[in-house]
């Protein structure tokens, strides 16, 4: 039990957290974070444990989203039924991609995957008769608390952590990072690399897609800007891997707490910190940094990307005994 | 009765033949060598026959079954196993690992897997670097590890591919007693080797090809003395 | 048929343009093995090079070359100089890390543009960028005709410095065998830097020869890295020639989306020939010539 200890304790921290903590801007908060520990999950399981790196995380969230959206909108269904069929449509939509792209070795299907996020969007814009296009789809909200959705994105954030674990501890995960180490010497012991492979994209089409319709549900609207987005979907997927630790159990669910934590700070520039001192100073300049840091994230996201790679090339989870080190020296 | 049959089997790369007409038959239980000089095919051939790309024509036979279209992970399935000339470990795994990995072609369950893996790494001597990773390993032991990870596949063909080259003459001894307790177990081995001491003293037969074609098979004494394999390894005697 | 032969031209004029973007992209991918995704945005960075010449400056864009072919290639070797060399002696988890280097290169190149530019279109408006001249009834846009003559200049020059220079040779050897070549005294390293520079270099050409008949806004990057691995993996990654063939075939495919399935297509044209390439031919051109 010793190794759970910690996970088991930082879990009913959390079941209690939104009861302590009833500010409603600090819940959204936080289901993002849970939401994107479920994506960055995901998203580590194809490319950090199987080396398969992706920048299509944004058309299996897109399309999940869309599916809970259409179910609604056009069926009258409960959006809720996308929470269960979302990471399957996501899957058959993975599924023929990984078909086409796998068996070719190379940049094949991170160009590929580069190329779906973009064919979905345009998709979506385009099929007006379905999708609305640019409009977007709005739709009811179940629950007006937070609380519902927080415990539902808690429930698939900790759902995505297990799974990944049962699946590094089994003959699948053995499978993935033999992969991910040498595909040669893996097909010469006797694993079917494009299987594997493809295995492990539905996965992470299912994880992705479900997070994207839960998406749906909580926030009410989409389009496709916002749910196909390359920066704030694909983009960020790789960047809550990264930063957390790629190839590491709980690298994402760290690297989700500090990337949505950034992109608030600059988001709402310095959580209105920088307003505050702009009202003070009366104005003139600070106005302009205000204007300037707001629309900084995807500059921030960009220095970081390079950052993270050259000087924590694993993560702060994976890295963590170089930085506690460097924090003993200085 | 055969267990592997090549006829005439070829690849070319684009303009060039890298493996023109090649024929043989291994039998079941022997140590077959494969020699040639360098760039003469050898390394080529075992790719063929494991499929890491395909024959440009020819047929390759596994215990009777044509297995020249299968991919390389259904060959090894069938049973056949093999190392790489430039040695291929899984580097951020541990050598335990390595082997589990490739134990659970044949076992499913972890529990299974690891108690094969374990077996296989005391059976190769490499117990003691269990929990090391791979690419930390020394030169030898890699060697060694790829000969371990593919005996958990457990083939009853292995293909060798150049196992002891960069050994020391003591680690190189330690390999021949390897290569022959493997042979002890059942295995049938073909060998690619350049080092002749190793390939002349434990190989039952040997086949010698030269750009990619055979130029003598017969047992090592035979092959020793045949004019063509010493033409081809010493060049051409002044004497035309 | 008119409209057929005027959409071919347009095609192919706009393909020579292509070309060049996609020869940058083929030589990094060759000699590195990786794709460049900040690829757009260097060109991104060149257009407005190129923009800020002529508006401040009164410099036409074609003397222009002069200056954002050398500043580009400065950027190309600062990239791989400070950021992708020093990440083949990291030792990392993470998989294909420097492309994730070069999709963060492009993010800060496109940002910065857009502190210094605003997100507004702008546009460099010469006296010839909408003048015309005629071959049998064919209307011919002069800047694009000129823009193709720059292109194959420059294509052929680079086929010569690849083929007959010292240095072409060893960049040709780093790509075939980067460990051999290092063995026969080849310095990687060098090599990677300066092909980096080149083929920002040449894509830097390109958006500046595309600029008097195109328009600039930051984000036009990412369409164009788009377009420049459509090209690439159309054309056999790593094949030059094939990467001409690819920059044709794709100004030919965008023309004639735009001329009749609707101009909103044109965009939409990369990506099917992208999907139809890893369908029906994957390896791309490469695999039918063979060079």
């Amino acid at each position: 039990m010793r190794e759970h200890r910690i996970p088991l304790i930082l879990l009913a921290l959390l079941l209690v957290l939104p009861l302590v903590v009833t500010e409603p801007y600090f819940q959204h908060l936080m289901i993002l974070v849970l939401l994107w520990v479920t994506i960055g999950t995901g998203w580590n399981l194809l490319a950090g444990y199987t080396g398969q790196v992706s920048f299509g995380a944004a058309a299996f969230f897109g399309v999940g989203a869309y599916t809970a959206g259409l179910l609604s909108h056009h069926l009258g269904l409960s959006a809720w039924w996308g929470m269960a069929l979302g990471g399957a449509v996501a899957v058959l939509i993975a599924f023929p991609f990984g078909w086409i792209a796998f068996p070719l070795r190379g940049a094949y299907f991170a160009l590929g995957s580069l190329a779906l996020g973009e064919v979905m969007r345009q998709v979506a814009t385009s099929w007006e008769s379905l999708t609305e296009g640019m409009v977007g789809i709005l739709i009811m909200q179940t629950f007006i608390s937070k609380l519902p959705y927080y415990y539902i994105a808690l429930a698939l954030a900790v759902g995505s952590i297990l799974l990944v674990q049962a699946v590094t501890r089994s003959k699948l995960g053995y499978y993935f990072v033999s992969i991910r180490e040498d595909q040669d010497a893996a097909a010469s012991i006797g694993i079917n690399t494009t299987k594997y492979k493809m295995i492990s994209l539905c996965m992470h089409a299912f994880l992705t897609g479900t997070a994207g319709a839960l998406y749906m549900n909580y926030m009410g609207f989409i389009d496709p800007h916002v749910v196909f987005s390359l920066h704030d979907i694909s983009i960020m997927a790789i960047l809550v891997a990264i930063v957390g630790g790629v190839g590491t159990l709980y690298g994402p669910a760290v690297g989700a707490l500090i990337m949505v934590a950034l992109q608030e700070v600059f988001r709402s520039a310095g959580f209105g910190a920088l307003q505050a001192l702009t009202d003070a100073m009366g104005g003139g300049f600070m106005t302009v940094v205000t204007k300037y840091v707001s629309q900084a994230h995807v500059l921030a996201f960009g220095i970081l990307v390079v950052v993270v790679i050259m000087n924590l090339p694993n993560g702060v989870v994976g890295d963590w005994a170089r930085i506690k080190r460097a924090f003993r020296r200085g | 009765m055969a267990i592997l049959e090549l006829h005439g089997v070829c690849k070319n790369f684009g303009g060039l033949r890298a493996v023109d007409n090649v024929s043989f038959a291994v039998e079941e239980g022997e140590i077959f060598g494969l020699i040639g000089p360098n760039g003469s095919g050898k390394t080529t051939t075992f790719n063929l026959i494991s499929h890491v790309f395909p024959v440009t024509c020819g047929k390759v036979m596994f215990k009777g079954q044509d297995i020249t279209g299968l991919k390389t992970f259904q060959i090894c399935a069938l049973g056949v196993g093999r190392t790489f000339q430039v040695v291929k470990p899984l580097k951020r795994m541990t050598v335990l690992d390595n082997v589990i990995a490739s134990a659970f072609l044949r076992h499913g369950s972890m529990k299974q897997a690891r108690a094969q893996a374990e077996k296989w790494l005391d059976f190769c001597g490499l117990t003691p670097y269990a929990g090391h990773l791979a690419r930390g390993l020394s030169i030898a032991s890699r060697k060694r590890l790829e000969i371990t990870r593919a005996m958990a596949t457990e083939p009853t063909l292995l293909l060798l591919d150049e196992t002891a080259a960069g050994l020391n003459p003591g680690e190189l001894d330690e390999a021949i007693a390897l290569i022959l307790k493997i042979r002890k177990s059942g295995v049938t081995i073909v060998i690619v080797e350049h080092i002749m001491k190793v390939i002349m003293s434990i190989s039952d037969r040997i086949h010698c090809i030269n750009h990619g074609q055979t130029i003598a098979e017969g047992t090592p004494q035979e092959v020793a003395r045949d004019s063509k394999v010493i033409e081809a390894y010493l060049g051409h005697g002044g004497g035309h | 048929m008119e409209v057929f032969f005027q959409t071919l031209v347009a095609g192919v004029l706009k393909g020579g343009l292509y070309a060049l973007i996609g020869i940058g992209m083929t030589l990094i991918m060759g000699v590195m093995g990786i794709i460049n995704l900040a690829h757009g945005q260097m060109m991104m960075l060149a257009m407005y090079l190129t923009y800020v010449c002529f508006h401040f400056l009164g410099i036409d864009p074609y003397v222009t070359l002069l200056v954002s072919v050398p500043c580009l290639f400065l950027v190309g070797v600062g990239v791989q100089k400070y950021t992708l060399n020093p990440l083949l002696k990291i030792e990392s988890l993470l998989p294909e890390n420097q492309v994730l280097m070069t999709v963060g290169v492009g993010m800060v190149l496109t940002e910065v543009a857009r502190f210094i530019f605003t997100s507004n279109y702008v546009s460099v408006k010469t006296s010839y960028s909408d003048a015309t001249f005629f071959i049998g009834g064919i209307s011919f846009s002069v800047a694009l005709t000129i823009a193709f003559g720059f292109a194959c200049a420059l294509t052929a020059g680079m086929f010569w410095f690849l083929l007959k220079t010292d240095l072409g040779r060893s960049i040709r050897a780093v790509a075939q065998d980067a460990e051999a070549a290092s063995l026969m005294g080849v310095n990687a390293d060098r090599i990677r830097t300066i092909t980096m520079g080149m083929g920002a270099g040449l894509v830097a050409a390109a958006g500046t020869l595309l600029l008097p008949i195109y328009y600039l806004f930051p984000d036009i990057g990412g369409p164009f890295t788009r377009k420049a691995f459509v090209i690439t993996i159309l054309g056999g990654l790593g094949s030059t020639v094939g990467a001409i063939l690819g920059g044709v075939t794709l100004g030919l495919a965008e023309a004639f989306g735009a001329t009749y399935i609707g101009m909103d297509y044109e965009d939409m044209m990369g990506l099917v020939i992208f999907i139809l390439v890893l369908l029906f031919l994957p390896g791309g051109f490469k695999r039918l010539t063979k060079v």
